[in-house]
């Protein structure tokens, strides 16, 4: 029978897997939010679905510009959606990138590219968040 | 890390591991589908908007076309509830003796939601809104 050394304490495979479950979770209670505001502040007579999918994961005004909510600037450009949006944004970057590396990680095994690839994920993924965090806070 | 593996795709297949053999795959396969959709709408969105492409606005179109949105939508709602079940049942391992009623709570969860949006879907479609 073959075992395997486990490191104890943190590794990074660890917290990203701990990370995985609760950015998961919070990404279903943030789009819960999104999308029962949505509703609360008009959805329900004025708002057709892709506006509504819209809002729910990324509620940002740019995001729905040409939809037909009136005002939307009015009811939704605020500081709590600002902070909802980059949340989002973080965590679905965060655990979608993740997710990219653990299954190309997979599949590749040992191989000399294996660093190559993490870091072209890494810089993909520290792009995203820069753009977004710029396009909801400046834009 | 890196298993070997001497095994072919299609005799992987014959893998008998049942429910929550699929559940993983198709686990994967919507995880990468969902990180080339929302990475290409997300991209296209940005050119879209700051250059005006007819590439970019073209593939927004399809994106948010309603046939595409039914696969779009299977996807986050598959990936969501499967993930929400995984995460339960690691939070609390106990429940794992439940694991193959688990799999089928969540399809008992996933067919109306998914069911109510397709239908709207259609509905929206078809009156042409």
């Amino acid at each position: 029978m073959s075992s395997r050394t486990v490191q104890p304490g943190l590794s990074f495979e660890y917290v990203m897997w701990i990370f995985t479950r609760i950015s998961g979770l919070s990404l279903i209670l943030l789009a819960a939010i999104g999308i029962s505001s949505a509703f609360v502040l008009g959805a329900r007579t004025q708002v057709d679905l892709p506006t509504l999918v819209r809002w729910t994961f990324f509620p940002n005004p740019n995001h729905v510009i040409n939809s037909e909510i009136p005002d939307v600037t009015l009811g939704w450009a605020n500081a709590f959606w600002q902070v909802m949006q980059i949340l989002i944004v973080f965590f679905g970057v965060t655990h979608g990138f993740n997710g990219l590396r653990v299954v190309v990680e997979d599949y590749i095994g040992q191989s000399i590219a294996r660093p190559f690839i993490r870091g072209l994920i890494f810089l993909l993924w520290m792009f995203s968040i820069i753009v977004a965090v710029y396009v909801v806070l400046f834009s | 890390m890196g298993l070997k593996r001497r095994v072919g795709f299609f005799s992987g297949l014959k893998y008998r591991g049942g429910g929550p053999m699929w559940a993983w795959v198709f686990h994967r396969v919507t995880g990468i589908a969902m990180v080339l959709f929302v990475g290409t709408h997300v991209f296209a969105s940005f050119f879209m908007q700051q250059t005006g492409s007819d590439l970019a606005t073209n593939i927004n179109i399809i994106y948010e076309s309603w046939i595409f949105q039914i696969i779009v939508i299977f996807i986050v709602i598959f990936h969501g509830l499967n993930g929400m079940r995984i995460a339960i049942l690691d939070i609390w391992p106990k429940f794992q003796v439940f694991q193959r009623e688990a799999l089928w709570l969540q399809w008992l969860i996933f067919i109306p939601v998914y069911g109510l949006t397709v239908f709207i879907l259609i509905q929206r479609a078809i009156s042409g809104s």
